[in-house]
């Protein structure tokens, strides 16, 4: 199985290319380190199930820009609903990695649905979204970078990794200034 | 002024005539003035109370007009409409704001400009009484999560009332509710 730590920084490469939303917990975590926590990443530290639809606002906001959800298993399971809407609106600009470690780590690694049987492609395919790929190997990786950085339509990227801690970074946790910090940036 | 109120409440079938469509009221008012006031995205779970407004969103194609599983999912849209510069409204019914609660916490503590109207059911007149749980329970909920909750019984008030909460939502980033409560919609007739 893939490492997180290895996969994800391969899977965004040049990360200012996009806006990025990510989800709390480990995949907050996962950004940090890609990105040192910078002004174009805006990451969750509570309100499960936001990742995916903050960055459906962020991309009808700003279609000039390409918007990036990094988010995990556990966060997308909790607002899965938020898949349809988005396949429905079908922003060309919007794309969705979710970090599938079948886990939720932050709570003491309790198996999540993904690692008893339900697949995020297959419901995001459900949902209509029309660029979608799993990547278990490490020749899925290259294609499914593709696809978040090109695909003309939302897209939708399972990365599934083996239940491994995110690398450690400590990022800024006070929301309003990262707010603020986030639209200056962008102006 | 004369305002007409849409005498049908329920959803019909859309090939159906049913109901007085008015063209005119209050409800069209209000959907220029969150125009003219620049918010470019419509959120909602569909509802009668907000038919005009969905539709006229529907048919404007300056706006997004964006059709939610649950209200929460708006909540998180807003905030990152915000983030992009743009401005949103949820609309939403009185039992939607239960659905809304712990992503609110997003609202309260990045402090985003957050606005949300809301058709009360549970209120003025109601029949049905599963809606009086959540439509009584809908005031206290937002104020413990932040929100300020301006209320509607009056055509009248409407836009002096949109004014005001656009004003503290948009230039005073406060998280901001306006209730149209029954009196002023009509309670749903059974």
């Amino acid at each position: 199985m893939l490492e997180r730590s290895e996969t994800v920084p391969a899977l965004i490469g040049r990360h200012e290319d996009f806006l990025i939303i990510a989800g709390l917990g480990g995949t907050a975590c996962d950004v940090g380190a890609v990105t040192g926590d910078s002004a174009n990443v805006y990451s969750l530290g509570g309100a499960m199930g936001a990742a995916c639809m903050m960055g459906l606002g962020l991309a009808l906001a700003r279609p000039d820009k390409r918007v990036l959800v990094v988010t995990g298993d556990g966060e997308l399971l909790m607002n899965v609903g938020a898949l349809a809407t988005i396949a429905v609106m079908d922003p060309a600009n919007l794309s969705i990695l979710c970090v599938d470690n079948g886990h939720y780590g932050e709570t003491g690694w309790q198996k999540s649905h993904t690692s008893l049987g339900v697949d995020l492609e297959k419901i995001a395919v459900g949902c209509g979204i029309k660029h979608t790929r799993t990547v278990a190997t490490k020749s899925d990786l290259a294609p499914a970078a593709r696809v978040l950085r090109e695909a003309n339509g939302a897209s939708f990227v399972c990365l599934r990794v083996k239940p491994t801690e995110a690398p450690e970074f400590k990022r800024n946790f006070d929301a309003s200034f990262c707010r603020d910090r986030f639209r200056a940036a962008l102006q | 002024m004369e305002y007409i109120i849409e005498m049908s409440l329920f959803a019909r079938p859309p090939q159906a005539e049913g109901g007085i469509k008015a063209t005119t009221g209050w409800q069209h008012d209000l959907y220029d003035l969150l125009r003219e006031n620049g918010i470019t995205q419509i959120a909602y779970v569909p509802d009668a109370g907000h038919g005009v407004l969905i539709d006229r969103s529907l048919a404007d194609p300056d706006v997004h007009s964006i059709a939610l599983t649950t209200e929460e999912e708006g909540v998180a849209l807003i905030a990152g409409a915000d983030l992009g510069g743009a401005r949103a409204v949820l609309l939403m019914q009185s039992s939607g704001v239960g659905n809304c609660i712990n992503m609110l916490s997003l609202i309260k503590g990045a402090r985003f400009p957050f606005l949300t109207l809301i058709s009360m059911r549970g209120d003025f007149g109601e029949g049905n009484p599963w809606q009086f749980a959540m439509g009584q329970a809908t005031e206290p909920v937002l104020a413990a999560m932040g929100v300020i909750c301006v209320r509607i019984e009056r055509p009248e008030e409407v836009i002096p009332t949109m004014n005001a909460a656009m004003t503290m939502a948009f230039k005073s980033g406060q998280a901001v509710a306006v209730l149209l409560s029954q009196r002023l919609i009509g309670a749903k007739p059974f």
